[in-house]
Order: C-alpha cells, then sequence, then structure tokens
C-alpha cells in the first residue's frame, strides 16, 4: 500500500507544475496595432507537400495586402504533422496563445475535421483551401471554404466521361483509406449511373491502402472487364503507379482522376505513361478566369521565377487569406464573431480562382471546373466544365 | 466502529506524507482544471491517457516480460467503441453520408462511461484471441503478431464503412475536456496496477518475466498468468483509446497506424521497465517534450536560419533518443524502482554525501 | 464472387503472383539468416531494404553513375549499413535481455525512416527508367515484363548461391554450428564476431538486390517504403520455417501467390489485401508454429 499512493506522488509534482507553469502565459497579444491570422496546414508528415503550396499562397496574399483596417496582420503558422491529434493541440494553440482572429487550412479535410471542434467552441472562424469534404462545414457555423466539393468533382468527372470520352463502362480505383478518394468515387458513380441509366455501368472496382505499390491484381481483374475508362481518384505517387502497371498490362483505356494528381511527382513517377490522364482541378495560370486570377499569376512568377507551373492549392491559399481579409474590412472590426457574420455574407467575392459566394453551409458555391491534361508532360488546359 | 478509526488513524500515521501529497495532488488538479486555458488543458489530458496506455504497456512488457506491439490496435478498439455509441443519433445521417450506418447501430446510443467501458472489453476480447495462438510461442512471435494484429484492426476499420465509416471517420463525438475524466481513470489505473503488481498475480507476472522455465518449475501456470497480464493491459489499452476519441472528438483509421506505439515504446523504456512511477514521469517528460522540441521543425529557431532547422528533425531526435537510452542506459530514469519515500530519502542521502564530499551542484538526480 | 474468370486472367494473376512472391523471398532471406543465428528479428532489415533504394536512386539519377556501377556501389554501401547496424545497435546488447535487443532493432528502424525523412524529404522521388526492363511484350492475351522473368530467375540463382556457401564453404559451416549452438561455437573457436558481420553483410546485399528489382517492377521512392514489404517478409520467412533459406523462399512465394489470389476470387475484399499476410501469421502460428520446412526449436534453459 506503501508503494500504492507514493506513486501518485510523481504525478502530484508534475500536475501541480503544470499548472504552475500555465499561469504565465501570454497574454500580450490583445495589443490593437496587429491583427493575427492563424496558417494551420501540414508542414511535416505525409501531407507536407500539400501544405506548403498552401502556405505559399497565403504568404504571397500577405506580402500583397499586409495591412487591413489600418493594421498590420501577422501570419502564425502552424504546423499540424498530419495528424489528427497534432491537428487539434495545434488548433487550440493558435486560439488560446497566440490568440489569432481567423485560421486558415488545412490541407486534408480530415485535418480540419479534427479542427472544426476546437474552431466552433472557440467562436474562431476558419477557412478551408482545398479540403474538400463535405463534412468539413457541415454543422459548423464556423468552418467555411474557398474550393468547390467532392460531390462537384464526381459529378464533373462522370460528366466529362459520358459526354466528351463516350464511356459507356467504366472502371473505378479507390484508395479505401483515403476520405477524398472513396468520397469522389461515390459521387461518381452515383451520377454516372444516372446518366447512363445503368445501375452496371460500373463494370468493376478495386480498393487499395495508402502507400500499396502492387497493382497487377486488381488491374488484371480490370482488365478483364474491358472498361472504356478508368476513374481513379486517390494519392498521385499511387495513381501513377497505378496507370504506369495499367500500361505495362495492356490496358489501354484512358484514365481520368481528380486534384490530386496535380503534382509534379505524378508526372516524375509516371514518366510517359501518365500522357492523357485527365483531371479535374481548380485553377489553370495560364487560362485565370478573373482579373484577380491575372494578378496572382503576375505576382506568383514575380515571386518564383524558376517555377513551371503554379498549383492549384497556392491559387486557394490566395483566395482564402484575400476573402477573409475582404470580411475583416466589411466587419469593419477584427472580432471573430463579426469577422464569421461576414465571412458568412460573403457575395461574389472576385478570387483568383473564380467568383465566390458563400451559401447556408458556409460552401463556396463554385459551379466551374477546369479540366486538365498531361501532355509532353505538363499539366496542359483542355476544357473548363460548368454544372448547374 | 471505533475499530475502524482506529485503523485509518494508524494508517494515517504511518502514510502521512502521501496522504498530503494525495490532497496535494487533488487540489492541483483542481486549480488546473479550473485555470489552465484549452491548450494546455489538451495537453494535461494527453499526457493522462498516455499514462494510462504506457502503464498498461508496462504491466504486459515490462513486469510481465511479454513484447506486445499491439497498443495502436488496442486503442483503436477503444476509440471506435466510444466513437460509434456516443455519437448523437441526430447527426449520424450527416457523418454517414456515404453509407449509412448499419441498422443494428443506427439507433443506439450510449452514455460516455458505459461507452469507455463497454470499450474496453471490446479490446479484452480482441486480446483474448490475439493471446490465445500468440502467448503459447516464443516471446518475438508475439511482438511481430501484435504488430500484425494491430495493422489488421486498422484495415479492417478502413473497410467496414457501415460500422466505422471507412477512411472518413467519426466526428462530432462529444467531447471531455474536464480533467478529472483523463485524471480520474489514470488514478484509478495507477492504484489497480500497484494493487495488481503488489498481489499473487503481481509477483507470478514478475517470476515469468525474470525466468520463463524457472517459473514453470515453481508452479506458476504460464500460458494463464501471461493471458491474465495481457487482457488486463487490454483494457486499461482501450479505456485510454476511448478518452483519446473522446479528448479529440474525432477518429479515422490513420491515427491508429503501428507508430502510434512506438511513442508508448519510447515511455516505457525512458521511464524504466517494469516501474510505475518512472512510466509515469515519463509519459509526461515525452508528451509535453514532444510539444516543448517543436522548435526544431521550425526552420529559423533561435532565429537564426541554420539550414538543419527543417521539418523531420524532432522525429530525428526522438528517434535517437530511444537508441540512446537503449544502449547507453538501459535500465531508464527508474530501472524497476518505484519512487517511494525510502527511495527518495536514499537518495537525498547520498546526492548530501556526493555535495558534501565535491562542491559541485547537482540537482534532482531521480537516476 | 468468382465473376466468369477466363484461363486468360487466371494465368495473367498467377504471372503477377510469381513476382511479387520472388521479391518477398529476396527479402525474406535475410531475415531468416538473422534470425537463424542471433534468434532476432531484424525490424530494420526493412529499412535497410528503403536505403538501399534511395541509394540507386541517387547513384543514377543525381549523380548520373552508369547503372551497373550504381549497383555494386549500392550493394556495397548496403553491406556496410547492415554490418555497421549490427556492430553498433545489436552488438552493445548480446548479452542483454532480449527484450533491449528487440527495442534496439525497433529503434534502428524508426531513426532509418526518420532520417531518410528528415534528409530526402516525405515525397516520393521517381526512380529511374530501365525500358529494357519494363517494356512489355505480348503472348496471346497475357502480358510480360522482362523484370517479372528476371526476378524470379535472379531469386532462385541468389538462394542457389547462398545454399553453397552455407553447406559448402568453412564460412558457411561456422554460421550454421553458431545457429545451432552459439556459446559451444564460440568454445569451438569460431570468431563469433566475424560469422554474424558475414551473416548481416549477405543478409544486406540480398535485400540491396531486391530493393533494385523492387525499384524497377513499382519506380517510386518513398522513406516509408520498406514497412510494409519488411513486415511481410518476415512472415514470409516465419511461414517457411524461420533459420531456414528455402523456407523463406518458398514463404515468399505462398504469400506473394495468396495476395494475387486473394485480388483475383474475390474482387470486393481488395481492400483487405495487406491484412491477409498477418492472417496467414496467425494461422500458420496456431497449427504449425516452426513454419513448414522448420525444425523443432526448444527453449535453452
Amino acid at each position: 500500500m506503501k508503494k500504492t499512493l507514493s506513486v501518485l506522488l510523481s504525478l502530484a509534482l508534475v500536475v501541480t507544475m503544470a499548472a504552475g507553469c500555465s499561469g504565465g502565459t501570454t497574454t500580450s497579444s490583445e495589443d490593437s496595432d496587429v491583427i493575427k491570422i492563424g496558417v494551420f496546414e501540414p508542414l511535416t508528415g505525409a501531407n507536407a507537400a500539400g501544405g506548403e503550396l498552401e502556405v505559399e499562397g497565403v504568404e504571397l496574399a500577405n506580402q500583397l495586402r499586409p495591412e487591413v483596417l489600418g493594421k498590420k496582420v501577422e501570419l502564425v503558422i502552424a504546423d499540424n504533422k498530419s495528424d489528427k491529434a497534432e491537428a487539434t493541440t495545434a488548433a487550440a494553440r493558435l486560439i488560446e496563445k497566440d490568440k489569432v482572429v481567423a485560421i486558415l487550412g488545412s490541407w486534408g479535410s480530415s485535418l480540419s475535421i479534427a479542427a472544426g471542434d476546437v474552431v466552433k467552441t472557440n467562436q474562431i472562424p476558419a477557412v478551408a483551401l482545398s479540403a474538400t469534404n463535405p463534412q468539413v462545414t457541415a454543422g459548423n457555423d464556423y468552418y467555411f471554404r474557398v474550393c468547390f466539393l467532392d460531390p462537384f468533382q464526381g459529378t464533373v468527372m462522370a460528366n466529362y466521361a459520358y459526354k466528351n470520352l463516350n464511356a459507356k463502362k467504366v472502371a473505378i480505383i479507390q484508395e479505401v483509406s483515403n476520405d477524398y478518394s472513396v468520397g469522389l468515387a461515390k459521387f461518381f458513380t452515383d451520377s454516372f449511373t444516372k446518366l447512363t441509366g445503368d445501375p452496371s455501368s460500373i463494370v468493376a472496382t478495386g480498393n487499395y491502402n495508402t502507400g500499396d505499390q502492387d497493382f497487377n491484381g486488381i488491374l488484371t481483374n480490370i482488365k478483364a472487364a474491358n472498361p472504356d475508362v478508368i476513374f481513379a481518384p486517390g494519392n498521385f505517387t499511387e495513381s501513377a503507379l497505378i496507370i504506369k502497371q495499367a500500361r505495362a498490362l495492356g490496358i489501354t483505356a484512358p484514365f481520368i482522376g481528380g486534384d490530386t494528381w496535380e503534382t509534379n511527382e505524378f508526372i516524375t513517377v509516371g514518366g510517359a505513361d501518365v500522357e492523357g490522364a485527365v483531371m479535374s482541378t481548380f485553377f489553370d495560370d495560364t487560362n485565370p478566369l478573373t482579373e484577380a486570377g491575372k494578378t496572382f499569376v503576375a505576382e506568383y512568377k514575380k515571386a518564383y521565377p524558376d517555377r513551371d507551373n503554379i498549383a492549384a492549392v497556392t491559387a486557394l491559399g490566395y483566395d482564402g487569406y484575400m476573402m477573409t481579409l475582404d470580411a475583416i474590412e466589411r466587419a469593419g472590426s477584427a472580432d471573430p464573431v463579426a469577422i464569421r457574420d461576414a465571412l458568412a455574407a460573403t457575395k461574389d467575392f472576385e478570387g483568383a480562382t473564380g467568383m465566390i459566394t458563400i451559401d447556408e453551409n458556409g460552401d463556396a458555391s463554385k459551379n466551374e471546373a477546369i479540366i486538365k491534361t498531361v501532355k509532353n508532360g505538363i499539366f496542359t488546359y483542355m476544357d473548363s466544365v460548368t454544372i448547374d | 466502529m471505533k475499530e475502524t478509526q482506529n485503523n485509518i488513524g494508524a494508517y494515517l500515521k504511518l502514510h502521512w506524507k502521501t496522504a498530503v501529497f494525495l490532497v496535494v495532488l487533488l487540489v492541483g488538479i483542481g486549480l488546473a482544471d479550473n485555470f489552465v486555458d484549452s491548450y494546455v488543458r489538451r495537453l494535461l489530458n494527453l499526457c493522462a491517457i498516455y499514462v494510462i496506455v504506457s502503464l498498461a504497456m508496462n504491466l504486459v512488457n515490462g513486469f510481465t516480460g511479454q513484447f506486445s506491439l499491439g497498443q495502436a490496435g488496442f486503442m483503436a478498439i477503444g476509440a471506435y467503441t466510444v466513437a460509434v455509441f456516443t455519437v448523437p443519433i441526430e447527426s449520424r445521417a450527416a457523418i454517414f453520408y456515404l453509407e449509412p450506418m448499419a441498422p443494428f447501430l443506427a439507433n443506439i446510443q450510449l452514455p460516455f462511461i458505459v461507452a469507455l467501458i463497454l470499450g474496453g472489453l471490446a479490446s479484452v476480447v480482441a486480446a483474448f484471441f490475439i493471446g490465445s495462438p500468440c502467448l503459447r510461442l516464443r516471446g518475438d512471435y508475439l511482438a511481430i503478431a501484435t504488430l500484425g494484429f494491430s495493422e489488421i484492426i486498422r484495415i479492417v476499420f478502413t473497410n467496414t464503412q457501415s460500422i466505422t465509416n471507412g477512411a472518413l471517420g467519426i466526428k462530432s463525438i462529444p467531447t471531455i475536456s474536464s480533467l478529472w475524466w483523463t485524471y480520474g481513470t489514470a488514478l484509478l489505473i495507477i492504484i489497480a496496477t500497484v494493487l495488481l503488481i503488489n498481489s499473487t498475480y503481481g509477483r507470478a507476472f514478475k517470476s515469468i518475466r525474470e525466468d520463463e522455465i524457472a517459473a514453470e518449475a515453481m508452479g506458476v501456470g504460464l500460458f494463464k498468468t501471461k493471458m491474465t497480464s495481457f487482457l488486463i493491459g487490454a483494457f486499461f489499452t482501450g479505456v485510454g483509446g476511448g478518452l483519446f476519441a473522446a479528448l479529440l472528438g474525432t477518429v479515422d483509421p490513420k491515427q491508429f497506424y503501428f507508430t502510434l506505439t512506438y511513442n508508448f515504446l519510447l515511455i516505457i523504456v525512458l521511464g524504466g521497465m517494469g516501474s510505475i512511477s518512472g512510466t509515469i514521469i515519463a509519459s509526461f517528460v515525452v508528451t509535453l517534450g514532444q510539444e516543448a522540441l517543436r522548435f526544431l521543425d521550425e526552420p529559423m529557431a533561435f532565429g537564426l536560419d541554420l539550414p538543419i532547422f527543417r521539418p523531420g528533425l524532432r522525429m530525428v531526435v526522438f528517434s535517437f533518443l530511444l537508441m540512446v537510452i537503449v544502449l547507453f542506459y538501459r535500465k531508464g530514469l527508474m530501472g524497476t524502482n518505484e519512487l517511494t519515500w525510502d527511495f527518495m530519502a536514499l537518495k537525498y542521502q547520498s546526492i548530501k554525501k556526493k555535495l558534501g564530499g565535491k562542491k559541485t551542484s547537482n540537482e534532482g538526480g531521480g537516476n | 464472387m468468382v465473376v466468369g474468370m477466363t484461363m486468360e486472367t487466371f494465368l495473367q494473376q498467377l504471372i503477377n503472383g510469381l513476382s511479387v512472391g520472388s521479391l518477398y523471398a529476396l527479402i525474406a532471406i535475410g531475415y531468416t539468416m538473422v534470425y537463424g543465428i542471433l534468434r532476432l528479428i531484424n525490424f530494420a532489415h526493412g529499412d535497410i531494404f528503403m536505403m538501399a533504394a534511395y541509394f540507386t536512386y541517387f547513384g543514377i539519377a543525381v549523380f548520373v553513375i552508369p547503372w551497373y556501377i550504381t549497383f555494386i556501389i549500392t550493394i556495397g554501401l548496403t553491406m556496410l549499413l547492415g554490418v555497421t547496424i549490427e556492430r553498433v545497435a545489436y552488438r552493445p546488447l548480446r548479452d542483454a535481455p532480449k527484450t533491449s535487443l528487440l527495442i534496439s532493432a525497433i529503434g534502428v528502424s524508426f531513426l532509418l525512416e526518420n532520417v531518410a525523412t528528415y534528409l530526402f524529404s516525405g515525397k516520393p522521388q521517381a526512380f529511374p527508367e530501365f525500358p529494357l526492363m519494363t517494356t512489355p511484350f505480348f503472348i496471346g492475351g497475357l502480358s510480360f515484363q522482362p523484370v517479372s522473368i528476371v526476378i524470379p530467375i535472379v531469386a532462385f540463382v541468389l538462394m542457389s548461391a547462398l545454399l553453397y556457401i552455407i553447406n559448402k564453404t568453412k564460412i558457411g559451416m561456422a554460421m550454421r554450428a553458431v545457429a545451432v549452438d552459439y556459446d559451444t561455437a564460440k568454445l569451438m573457436g569460431i570468431k563469433i564476431n566475424g560469422v554474424i558481420s558475414s551473416t548481416f553483410a549477405i543478409g544486406s546485399a540480398l535485400a540491396a538486390v531486391g530493393a533494385i528489382l523492387w525499384c524497377m517492377k513499382y519506380p517510386s521512392v518513398l522513406p516509408l517504403m520498406g514497412v510494409v514489404p519488411g513486415l511481410k517478409c518476415f512472415i514470409a520467412a516465419v511461414i517457411g520455417g524461420i533459420g531456414n533459406v528455402k523456407g523463406a523462399v518458398l514463404g515468399g512465394l505462398i504469400l506473394g501467390f495468396s495476395e494475387v489470389l486473394m485480388v483475383a476470387f474475390f474482387p470486393a475484399l481488395t481492400g483487405y489485401r495487406d491484412a491477409i499476410a498477418f492472417v496467414i501469421l496467425i494461422i500458420i502460428l496456431l497449427f504449425l508454429p516452426n513454419g513448414l520446412l522448420g525444425k523443432k526449436y526448444m527453449e535453452k534453459v
């Protein structure tokens, strides 16, 4: 028994110490000439590449418009490590320690969802940049977004396959461990079977896990089903390997996918085999839809003269920052709740990726998507699709 | 009646220091619960959950000498049980929007405490199935089989969409933020572990750790004893997982990748395999340390633009630390010792002696 | 669930299974050798495999060294890495409790993964193309990539060479002696350290060959690419009977075929593909704890 209780001692010590320490945390950020905005992104871990690209867009926008309401805007960047437990801690830290008035991010819907409760209970508005999962904003008055949603993207690609590629039979390869891929596959299936009127027009489905490298098994099954088109939304590395192995097996059907393909690694890993792969995305730097888009492209080229192309998520990062500043200006104060109300009332805001109006769910109602393809090793604009 | 009073009196006389500390501890938690902001509260909650899971791991690995690496899997079971049974029924349709929740589950909602215990029990059932074949075998097979088991759990949870919502995970789990839930559970589990370790069972556990063959010769039922330890460990881990889900408010299969287990491994190795107080201290050191070492991942640490500080360095430091401890301080902070009053008095004496000899200052000296 | 599978599809799946299985076999040999001698699950083996992939990538794609020289350098560096790991992380613990050794192995694996992420970033690198090995040719409706035929041949040749070394050479005899009885072997004047180092060198060399062939077939290089193959190949070694080289090859092939055939016959279960290895492991542990070709092993008092 003696041990029992004395063991508790160590616990007592640490808790009281921790309680003691926490008394002295920062309280100084109420100073009035700075407005802090949190940038909540994965900078390490599996999603680091996406996080970096979004931060680039936010920082570029911050350089262009460093002030609002006569106050300096300071960005506080927090790494959520592509990990949910870290994500909630990072979001709490932005709000509690850094006292930010709004949060931008995160790449990866599940990380945004994890932060959802934190921003909701603390009443700090957050703007998701490229998180396309409907769950991010559903049932949360404090989460907004500047990109379109999975259902929209699934519909766009189903229409593209049916109308432009004349596909009657489609095979789907989905990354079951990735919410984005599963969502897209589901919405694609729904709208494609509606278009064809034939529930069996999805002739084969293959599942794989993030990090898999061998897809010959599922591809051999798909080859036997002989589809006209293969829809394979998912992570860029795995997708590139899938296309490579499909070509080696003698599958000639075209591959179509979503915005996650638009990375340099997709082309370097896939090589000549990904030529002709088609994907939907948010933005095209050779063909900006708005004046703001042209400004963004010009500024980006100035800041990063050695880059070949601009990632769509960078443009979304830019839009997220600009839309938030616009809301702060309309709110006339840096009060988080006032900013939230102003964000919810956003109407016809001219972003680099198109006109943004926030609907009753907090989502950007966009009806236009860009279709790109890989041509000579470069992502090339093909078409833009409008869905009503 | 008089007798019990006498007993309590005698007990207090003997353990007054401990009693005082217990009161300080409870007051400390109470103060912390009322006065810290939500960021610190979240960290403290995480510490308590790490205490629970690490202690469970130490019970199996440190005290019984069975090398199990299934913590992430057992946590996943506990976490998902809590998630599935506590999410408000009205928000389920919105969460399971790709594939509706299985009808037999869709309308069941349980109070948090019931779901938490159920999560622990579900872990026990899983542990029984994995333990029955594996605990009969040589130790290192258990390591790979439990590791494999935790991967299977993750893969199964990814694929069973109508129960777990697959990769989309479950959100809107009613959250706990009060420290009493986590610290209350941690205290209960610490006390239970201490009582267990000092019971006949505990001695049997240790005898297996020291020498399996000798233990068997002495009449210890090897399989039954190992299984007892394994199941209790699984129960605690499942409960820890349930608290984890309620702390974050959301679960998805990726959280339970097997590298999560390595966190707990580092904790028990650092604290000492077979030391309860060591595990508790190490849980705090590692959890708070991970937060404190964040600057390693930031390119502008110390205001200097040093190229070595960039994302990923923190994990390198952590894994390096694990290697250093294993290679050079194999016993960890505490070895198999406990931080009792006697132990501290002894340390205090030896430090005083040392200080008396040489005039060097030496703080702490816990190990 | 079989949706009218044609003979052609079935044969194609068998070809797929043969090449995956042979890759598993190559990596499994390294596990089985180390376990046979040290009774240690070398958790770092999968990460040694990963490092070999990076060595090759850097040699060809970054430093533009001709591929045949790069292969030799890769094999050399990987052997050095394996031997160093043993020297630094395992040898000091040889007399420590088994658990410490196992934790050390996990620590090395974790360290290599984190160092690789830190140095090479988490982004995938594209492994250089070998058109001669990857351009498919077709017989009937069946597709063959030359690399898929080269892999089983290399695996078979290396296994035979290894069996020759183990059974016919002096160092092989020493290895067998150490595997049977460590202490007696020491008393008989066998230089234990040398034997263990050569075991690690050979195992790592096989991992390097495995990595090169793996990347020719699946051309992306990632810091965590060794984790899943590492676990699976250890299981392959257990299936075949750990400590037995032929068993490791057999186990690798069984695992490769089971995975591919599960995908072929139960397309709805493809998401569970990575779980099948562990399910087989648990079944084997239940009914044949010594594996298919393993000897009965007694715990020493």
